[in-house]
């Protein structure tokens, strides 16, 4: 489709050529400023922009002193501390949660399907500062019984909100096309409910629940909005950090903590793709 | 012979291996199976429920809930009652403020009636802890010692203020979002020009939205066409680099936009750089509406290119080359035959699209500059500053109905169950 044909007039060349640039553009666009940021974290000097030196490759011109920043700070140093613990709780919460529900969903008995999805969902759609201001109130309406604002708990809670919908919408997908004659036959051949779900269903929705305990984490470990209103000084995260970096002043080290997170990323990409692939295969969807 | 004895068996309900009637065996395996679907989706539902919808419901209940001066002014609340608004009150009244505003300096709640107060009518603030301060010392009459104190007092405005205010519930907050308020005669009217801000920004967050759609739907729509027709091996690497701004932080793809378009930016050096114009002509590119317009469609791109790819590889290229055969010219065919067929994918992209940069903040917040804030920055401007928070609950809600209509719309349309991540 995308190659010529023979008979092209030259309307249709000259337009080829057109839509080939326009993509290259797009996906310049795309990537481009992705991409600018990981050599001006490696500038020697405290500026945004490529200066001669560094384009003429003087090594004297790059070096590793916003790293060093980064890693030596203690306001740094806690934040990836912060962000860690709560991105991996909220997320095991949230996986959990969601697995169940999404299995539950996926079965054809379930009644009223169609609004609890439509309920479960809804925190991926709401605007985030919506739900950040409604968490925010409800916390302090509680606070004379259980401290949440200011609390790593009531973070992680929040974030568990927020990560659910990716968990529930890439687990049914993993379900879409299961063959429930599957752990009936596992049932035949004596397995209690437990290992059925150990042994039969697990393996299958695996890829399905990784992506999704993937996206949960991510959702958390970016998640600004909610840190702003609910957490104290104390939970200060790594995005949170970035915001208050990126209102008053850059600094260079928030390029290099934007390279870090950048690496961050196209690891978690891979291992997601990885995982759909192995899925498709395992499913018998697609080749590829 | 054999038959007549077997006929009563079959006129006997079929049974179940312990003996109960098979129609009631299965109804009730039906009902167990159910039972563990629901048992299943049940701790994730409650858990929502308390922690996502209970307190939006709150925060909306928020907006037109107004205890504030019922509960600290219960006197005057109570002696305004009657009260017909066309002459200023009797000494009745007047000695109900007074009784009331010592209680409420007493019990320290008068910085905090002042302040809602104020929200109504500007300067109100000042005369009532003014007032408060000095109603110990104050003697009767209390009408002439209050107005002495603040010529407030004999004004009609402040009492239909402090009167509307009473009421426990009030929809002002949602009459202030759409540039109304209530004048001294009690008579509902439209903001002065200077200070009609709501409706302005209701309407540049929908034109920046549609901006934002209508730009993704525009860079979108050639690339996830390339992707759906090129081979797998390809498109696959291809398809990595749609998904790595959606798998990028987005303060990091924020971070990066400042660096790209600021003054001393990287766009700006390259175009100084090859003389597009001088060192001392540099364009202002972000801190404004444009820059923030930019930097979301770069943001929201990949949730239009994967319902468009996705919906793109399902149509056959044999409906393209059967037009063609029937002697359709490559455009129209393509016009005629492709675009229809791409139109779910497009209303999925959009609506997915609109939905989120309707809500946006972060991006706003941070380049958005002077012209570039939306509704979402403005209800964090009376959350966190003003501390105006029914106001902040009432632009929320209005922001909400619209979002749930249009999820309501893409549910109908796209069908939850059907949105793609990657």
């Amino acid at each position: 489709m995308i190659g010529l044909p023979d008979h092209a007039g030259p309307a249709e060349i000259i337009w080829h050529y057109i839509f080939i640039l326009i993509c290259a553009f797009v996906f310049l666009f795309l990537i481009a400023p992705i991409l600018v940021i990981i050599p001006l974290s490696f500038n020697a000097e405290p500026y945004f922009t490529f200066n001669e030196d560094m384009l003429a490759l003087k090594p004297e011109a790059y070096s590793l002193r916003w790293y060093e920043d980064f890693l030596s700070k203690e306001v740094w140093r806690s934040s990836i501390w912060n962000s860690i613990f709560i991105a991996f709780a909220s997320t095991i919460l949230a996986t959990t949660l969601g697995t169940l529900a999404a299995l539950g969903l996926s079965r054809p008995e379930m009644p009223y399907k169609g609004i609890i999805m439509g309920l479960l969902i809804s925190p991926m759609i709401v605007p985030l500062i919506i739900t950040a201001a409604g968490i925010f109130f409800f916390y302090s309406t509680l606070n004379d019984y259980i401290q949440l604002t200011g609390s790593y708990l009531g973070i992680i809670l929040a974030h568990t909100v927020l990560g659910t919908p990716f968990v529930v919408i890439t687990v049914t997908a993993t379900l879409t096309g299961f063959d429930h004659s599957l752990t009936r036959a596992g049932a035949m051949m004596g397995a209690d409910p437990t290992t059925v779900f150990f042994k039969v269903i697990m393996p299958l929705i695996l890829p399905g629940v990784i992506s999704g305990a993937l996206f949960a984490f991510v959702t958390s470990f970016d998640e600004v909005v909610v840190v702003l209103f609910v957490a104290s000084v104390e939970q200060q995260t790594i995005p949170r950090q970035m915001w208050a970096g990126i209102r008053e002043q850059i600094s260079p080290t928030i390029l290099a903590v934007a390279t870090v997170l950048i690496c961050i990323s196209i690891m978690l990409l891979a291992t997601v793709e990885i995982l759909r692939r192995r899925s498709e295969r395992l499913r018998g969807m697609s080749p590829g | 012979m054999n038959q007549t004895a077997a006929s009563p068996a079959i006129d006997q309900p079929l049974t179940a291996a312990n003996g109960m009637p098979l129609m009631a065996a299965l109804q009730l395996a039906e009902r167990k199976k159910r039972i563990r679907a629901v048992l299943l989706v049940m701790p994730l539902l409650i858990f929502i429920t308390l922690s996502f919808l209970y307190p939006i419901g709150l925060m909306m209940f928020r907006s037109i809930e107004n205890p504030l001066v019922a509960d600290n002014m219960p006197k005057v609340t109570a002696a305004l009652e009657d009260w017909d608004g066309r002459s200023v009150p009797d000494e009745a009244v007047f000695a109900a403020v007074v009784q009331d505003l010592k209680i409420a300096r007493e019990t320290r709640q008068i910085g905090k009636v002042a302040t809602r107060l104020n929200f109504e009518t500007s300067g109100l603030r000042s005369v009532m802890t003014k007032s408060a301060r000095k109603a110990k010392k104050l003697k009767p009459p209390f009408k002439e010692s209050l107005v002495k104190v603040n010529s407030a007092w004999g004004e009609l405005s402040t009492w239909a203020t402090i009167k509307r205010m009473g009421n426990r519930y009030t929809g002002v907050n949602y009459l202030a979002a759409v540039d109304r308020h209530y004048n001294e005669h009690d008579e509902l009217v439209i903001q002065t020009e200077e200070r009609q801000i709501y409706v302005t920004l209701f309407k540049r967050t929908m034109w920046m939205s549609i901006a934002v759609t209508v730009f993704c739907l525009l860079l979108g729509f050639p690339i996830a066409y390339l992707l759906a027709n090129l081979p797998m091996r390809y498109s696959n690497l291809l398809m990595i680099l749609v998904l790595l701004p959606f798998w990028t932080s987005l303060l990091v793809r924020t971070t990066s936009w400042i660096v790209l378009l600021q003054t001393q930016g990287v766009l700006n050096d390259i175009m100084v750089w090859i003389g597009l114009f001088g060192d001392e002509d540099r364009i202002q590119l972000i801190f404004n509406a444009q820059g923030t317009v930019i930097a979301m469609t770069q943001i929201l791109l990949p949730f239009m290119v994967l319902p468009l790819y996705s919906v793109m590889k399902t149509i056959p290229p044999s409906y393209m080359r059967a037009a063609q055969s029937l002697g359709a010219h490559r455009f129209l065919a393509y016009y005629r035959i492709y675009l229809p067929n791409t139109l779910p994918g497009i209303g999925a992209g959009s609506l997915l699209v609109f939905i989120l940069a309707v809500g946006y903040y972060i991006t706003p917040a941070l380049v958005g500059g002077q012209d570039g804030q939306m509704i979402s920055n403005l209800i964090a401007y009376h959350m966190q500053k003003s501390l105006n928070w029914g106001m902040a609950a009432a632009l929320g809600g209005i922001l909400l109905v619209g979002v749930i209509a249009l999820y309501w719309l893409y549910n109908k349309i796209v069908g939850i169950d059907n949105m793609k991540l990657g």
